[in-house]
Order: C-alpha cells, then structure tokens, then sequence
C-alpha cells in the first residue's frame, strides 16, 4: 500500500477515537508506518471531533489535509457534510446514518441541513450504515463503532481476521464476542 | 527490550522521562500538556504529582534537581507565564541532577487563552529549547534534553505544540537507565541567588551558552538534509512534517535545537541553496536572528504569525495551490457546550436571569459566556476572575458591582484564586465571589486536585476545605450551597451583591462526568403540558431539543436527571422520573 488517508469524524463521545485507534494498530501489524491526530478536550463538550489516520511507507505530517482524504468515516450526518470537502477527487464517504442536532440548531437560530446523504451522493461515493439499529439488534448500542469500523475496514483493505484480532486485543473483554459480530455485520459478505 | 508501538506524543515524552531515569515529576494540568503527566503516573520508579499551579511545579522540579536527581516539570505555554519566577532564576542557578521543563505550546488555539510563542521566554531566559517533530522523537529528545542539562549545568524546555502532543506516531521503547544521584553540596555562590551570588551566575549563563551555541553546530540533532538545491527550508518541530509532506524533495536544515541556533550550520545550509524559507508557527524567532545574520530568507512576509501551518499553506504559498479539490461547505457550527448536567448552567441559569455580570475565569465554565446562558464579561487568565473584580470595584465604586460577581473554579481558585481573595479581604473589597466546587480539574479531563482528596497517582490524601480556607483568609461571609439549589442560589446571590459584606458562596455539585456516580433519575416532558413556551430551552442543555410539533423532548440517553429545567418550566410539563 503506498499510502492511505482515512479521516474518522462525529461529536464528541461517538467513539471516533476508539475507532480511529483500531484502524491505527491494524496498520502498525501489517507493517506500515502509522500516524495518528486527535482533537483533545472540547470532544467530551459536545463538540465536533476528527480524527485522521495516515498509513503508507512513511508518513510524514500526521494529518490529512484538504483534497487529500481517501476515506470519510462519519458517525453522524452533519459531521460527514462538514469535512466532506476533504476528500480526494475519487474519495469515499462511510456515513452513519445519525443525527445530533448542534446547539445553534436546538435553539433555532440555524437549521439542520435536509437531504445531506443524498447531496453527498451527488458529487462523492457514499456508503451509509444504520449502525444504531444493526447494534440494537445485536443487544448492545455500544457496539455501534465495530459496525461502523467493519464496513469501513472493507474498503481500506487488509485481511477480515487481522481487523478482528486488533477489535479483540482493543474492547472490552466482556464485549468482544459481540463486537466481533457487530464488526461481521458491518463487513457484510 | 525491542517493541514498537503506536504512542501519542505526550505519552511518548512520558516514556522518554521514565527511560531517562526521571525520578520526580511535578505539574499542572494544561491542554495540550496534560496527559504527559497522567502517562508518566504509571511508571512505580517516578513519582509524579499535581502542584496546585506551574510555578509550584517547576519549584519543586529545582528542589529535586539540586539534591541531585533528574527532574520533569510539564506546562502549557500559560503555565510557563506562572512558572516564569522560577524558570528565570533556575537558569542562573543551573541543576545538580538534570532538569527538563515540558512545556506545550497551543498554536491554532485548539484550548487556550492565546497563542505565545514559548521559544521568545526560553531566549529571554537562557535556557536551551529542544524541539521535536513525532513522537518517537519527542522520547529521544527527552532524553537529549537531560544530557544537555547535565553538561552544560543549565534546565533545558522541550517544546512541543498541539499538533505534536496530540498526535499518535510509531515508537521504539528501551529500557530504562538509572541514573546515579549526584551528591548534594552545599553551594551559596550557585544555589543562594543574592546579588553577590546572582553577578557571578550572570556570567556562567553567557559562558555557557556561547559553549552551547558554538557545539549545536555538531550535534546530530541539527541535521541538514540535500536533494533539489534550489529551494531550502530552516524548520524544526511539526514544521518538519508539513515541509516534508508538501516538499519531499526539497532541501530541509532540520532544527531539532533551536535556541540556541547552530549559526555555523545555517549559515553553510543558506550558501548550499538557492532560495531560503523559514517555516515556523507563531513568532519569527529563527527568522529575525538568520537575517541579523546577513542571510537573505522568507519568511513572516510570506507566511502569517496566525494559527498553525499544514502542508496546503505551504503549497499555497510558494507554489500558488494547494491540493484541495472540493469547496467547503456552509454547515452550522457545533460549537463545544457545557454538558447534560452540568452544575455550572444552573449557576449561570441563575446569574442569566438576575441579569448579572461576571468576571469569569479559566475552565469548563468559561463555557457560560457563549449564548443561551449568556453570563461572563472578563476571563485573562487563571485566578484573574477576583482580582479583575476588585479592580472594577476600586475603580468604579461599589454600587458599580451591585449586579457583578466574579466566577471561579475550585481548582483555579487553588492554582492562583486565593491571593487575589486575600487581596479583597486586605483591601476592603464588598464583592461577591463565586467558587464553583464540582470536585475536579474538569475541562483538561478531570485530574484531582488539593480538594478532591486524593493525588495524581490516585492515593488518599488531605482534602482542603475551600469554606474553611475562605474563613481562614479573612472572608466575612461565606456561604456553602448545592449548585443545583436555584431558589436558594438567587436568594444568596441577590443578598451578598446588594451587601457591603465581602462574600463567598461555593456552589457545590459534582461535574457529570465524574465516574462512579449513580444517576437514579431522568427527566421527561409531557407534550400534553407542554405549553412550546421555550423557557426549559433557555438554559441551553444538549439534552433538549424540540420536536416537530415544537412540543419539548428530553433525550433520556444523555439526560441524568439533574432536574434543572424542572425548576424553569412554569407548566409542570416536566418532570423528574426514576430510571
């Protein structure tokens, strides 16, 4: 793999971190240079997250910047509109399909945009996952981010088992079988 | 030991103190310095703590270093302002065992109150600064650090910024090194700073860094890299990675210490290129000093003091475009917010609704500033909230504060809240002080302080007990009341502004987030009742929203039922239900 840029976004508390850090070990055992940005903080106060992940022969700045992004993970909607500029002209977007009202929009002085997966559609690849539901009926809304990260991790490569080893060195011990399933789920196939 | 592992970088400097054979660490916490400390709170060979504020900290860093051993003190670049006292001294003094100050500068503001450069203090002060550019480097230079210290009898700054601290790169651990103790001496002409003893530092300081300044040409730290000659960068730190991200083949002079500066070095790397850009965040500190030299560089006339630098700037810059290919879109901002119950929106729900103005201070509930709660007028710097009170009040006249407060955190009014209270009760102050006693250092991610009852490396300890602490000062009125007591907050709140009785009221209720609470109970709106009248919307909770129909909801996954808007809905529509 000569190099790949996977940015991980959402509000603060969604597990973007989590998520970005699994995707970030599963690079380092396949022997990639791996580098990791997080946004410290303001995440637990509601705020918007990103997280970027870089993997390839060596990797210099640890962010991806504007019209570099190769992957778009987002676990709610506005969030995937916000960075979706981001991406590279053949980019992907992995979108949750959630919505977190911002508080400028709960106390009405702006509007949450209508349709946001449809005109991402429009100019962008975009692939969307009920993660809330697949997780619900799996028991566990917690597992949301292994549903997430396993249809992401169909697209950014490497073997199913090796995503599920790292899922498994990473959760919970308690919660590793359904993670595992959740992650399946996401993978599909 | 051969391991590699991914490692944020503050995490990295933590291990790089602990293979260091750093045996005492003392801190603040700080954004983006915090974790440094809570990483190297692992390791049984260090002892680590939190100091009630930065110059504490450095302080007691002296006091280890000069009985002989290796010492660590972590900041943030404010942090280096309060620990400025020492840190101007400690450079004419020198170390006995090595000594490293942290400190994490916040370029692009991701968490502070201004964006200053730490390299201007380190050249005011004379201490040698060392900068990394990823986190396994950021673990060498640690260790770097140390060695410089010790041979050139001086504290060194490691300093990192955002970008760095926050980041995760690949690292090689080794083991630790034990580090013989150097034997204590009694030595006045180093340790004792009178002005006989100061004269003759005064001189060891210039000697030592010509010595440094004339070695940083050899050291491999400093390294300059050839390949297409016609355009070279002077860089250090993250700019490294941003140079090298946009110009992978350009030449780079990579600064890895830069203060002082391997003038040699430059000067040679400037006559081996064509054209030379400095790449640096914030001032033009290697700039101004390269042209002092006769050297033609670009710099601030290309590149803005503002923020932080990426890639895009520089391609955008020197090559005229960056690599973006879609336009931003316009999308409302999700700007951070207190949380679901959060015992500072009752205070300023309160203070909002009595129309009351407040000098504010530093930490989570510097949040109450922004709309709807709408209370906060000041906040400078940490324990600012009093003293700018004070200040207004001796300007202007007690009736001017008969609608002011100031508002202060239990940890800030620790860190440097009690001398200016101490000021108040000195100077015949007839204000009202807030403390907001929610049990935490909260905004930099709930670190314990001198109140919370127990230390950094989680065992029971002291707790002080702000009230008695208030008393104790002077304060004729002090007031202990739950955050979450409305009535009872305006009632005192009215009272103590209306009096010409100095008096505290700590507002008391832990932060939601603290871990090992049990929240019994949820709130829940009934949308017969429900009257669309907005008041319950008007303390900005993220638990409540509208829905269609504009009747309330409450979100009862993120709601724990700390009843608040219970108290502002005038229709009973709300109320508080056991999960």
């Amino acid at each position: 793999m000569k190099e790949l840029n996977v940015m991980v976004v959402g509000v603060g508390g969604q597990g973007t971190l989590l998520t970005s850090r699994i995707i970030g070990k599963t690079a380092l055992k396949m022997g990639l240079d791996v580098k990791l940005s997080e946004v410290h903080g303001m995440a637990q106060r509601g705020g918007s997250v990103v997280t970027f992940v870089r993997m390839g022969e060596k990797i210099a700045e640890p962010v991806v910047e504007e019209g570099y992004a190769d992957i778009l993970i987002s676990f709610e909607k506005l969030e995937a509109k916000r960075y979706a500029h981001f991406l590279k002209k053949d980019g992907i977007i992995i979108v949750n399909d959630c919505e977190i009202k911002p508080m400028p929009v709960v106390i009405g002085v702006d509007t949450y945009p209508e349709n946001i997966i449809e005109n991402l559609s429009k100019e962008h690849k975009v692939y969307v996952i009920d993660g809330a539901k697949v997780s619900k009926d799996l028991g566990n809304p917690k597992v949301l981010n292994s549903v997430v990260l396993g249809l992401a991790a169909k697209y950014i490569g490497f073997e199913k088992e090796e995503w599920l080893k790292v899922v498994e060195e990473t959760v919970p011990s308690k919660t590793i079988e359904t993670n595992k399933k959740a992650f399946n789920m996401g993978y599909g196939e | 030991m051969d391991k590699k592992i991914i490692m944020l970088g503050n995490e990295a400097i933590a291990r790089g103190a602990y293979e260091a054979g750093v045996k005492v660490s003392s801190a603040y916490p700080g954004t983006p310095s915090t974790e440094i400390s809570e990483y190297l709170a692992k390791y049984d060979d260090v002892y680590t703590e939190w100091a009630p504020n930065e110059k504490v900290a450095l302080e007691v860093a002296i006091g280890a270093s000069y009985s002989g051993v290796r010492s660590l003190s972590c900041m943030k670049h404010v942090g280096l302002n309060v620990a400025s006292d020492p840190l101007y001294t400690f450079s004419y003094t020198g170390v006995k065992g090595g000594s490293v100050i942290v400190v994490a500068d916040d370029p692009g503001l991701a968490s502070s109150q201004n964006e200053q450069d730490t390299r201007m203090i380190a050249r005011s002060a004379h201490v040698p600064v060392l900068e990394p550019s990823d986190s396994n480097e950021a673990k060498d230079f640690v260790k770097i650090a140390f060695d410089i210290s010790e041979k050139y009898d001086t504290p060194v700054i490691l300093r990192t910024t955002t970008k760095l601290s926050h980041s995760q790169g690949v690292v090689d651990l080794v083991d630790r090194v034990e580090v013989e103790d150097v034997e204590y001496q009694r030595d006045v002409k180093k340790h004792v700073m009178m002005p006989a003893s100061a004269i003759g530092r005064h001189l060891v300081v210039e000697d030592r860094e010509n010595r440094l300044a004339n070695d940083s040409n050899d050291l491999t730290i400093n390294v300059a890299t050839y390949d297409d000659k016609d355009i070279g960068f002077i860089t250090s730190g993250i700019c490294y990675q941003y140079v090298r991200e946009a110009f992978p083949n350009a030449s780079v002079l990579k600064l890895g210490l830069v203060n002082p500066l391997p003038k040699n070095l430059i000067l040679e790397f400037a006559k081996n290129v064509k054209k030379v850009y400095v790449i640096e965040e914030l001032e033009p500190v290697i700039e101004e000093q390269v042209k002092s030299w006769g050297v033609e560089v670009f710099g601030k006339d290309l590149f803005t003091k503002q923020g932080e630098y990426s890639a895009n700037l520089l391609r955008k810059v020197i090559l005229g475009n960056d690599g973006k290919v879609f336009d931003t879109e316009k999308v409302p901002a999700r700007p951070p917010i207190l949380c679901s119950g959060c015992p500072h929106r009752s205070v300023f729900s309160v203070l909002n609704k009595l129309k009351i103005h407040a000098a504010g201070d530093i930490g989570c509930y510097t949040l109450g500033a922004v709309a709807p709660l709408s209370v906060i007028d000041t906040t400078v710097c940490m324990g600012a909230s009093i003293s700018v009170l004070h200040g207004i009040e001796k300007a202007k006249g007690k009736d001017f504060i008969k609608n002011w407060v100031a508002v202060i955190g239990d940890s800030t009014f620790l860190h440097t809240g009690v001398n200016s209270l101490i000021n108040m009760v000195y100077n015949k102050s007839t204000a009202t002080v807030m403390i907001l006693d929610n049990r935490t250092t909260g905004m930099t991610g709930h670190q314990e302080h001198a109140a919370t009852g127990k230390t950094l490396k989680g065992e029971q300890t002291y707790a002080i007990d702000l009230a008695n602490l208030c008393k104790a000062i002077g304060v004729p009125n002090v007031i202990e009341i739950n955050s979450f007591d409305v009535d009872g907050l305006e009632k005192a709140i009215k009272e103590s502004v209306n009096s010409d009785v100095l008096t505290v009221i700590i507002a008391k209720a832990p932060c939601a987030l603290l871990k090992g609470q049990v929240f019994n109970y949820r709130c829940v709106a009934d949308a017969e009742k429900c009257k669309k009248c907005g008041m319950c919307m008007k303390i900005g909770c993220p638990s409540i929203t509208k829905n269609a129909d504009g009747t309330i909801n409450i979100d009862s996954a993120s709601c724990n039922g700390c009843g608040l808007c219970v108290n502002y809905c005038k229709f009973n529509a709300i109320n508080k239900v056991e999960r």
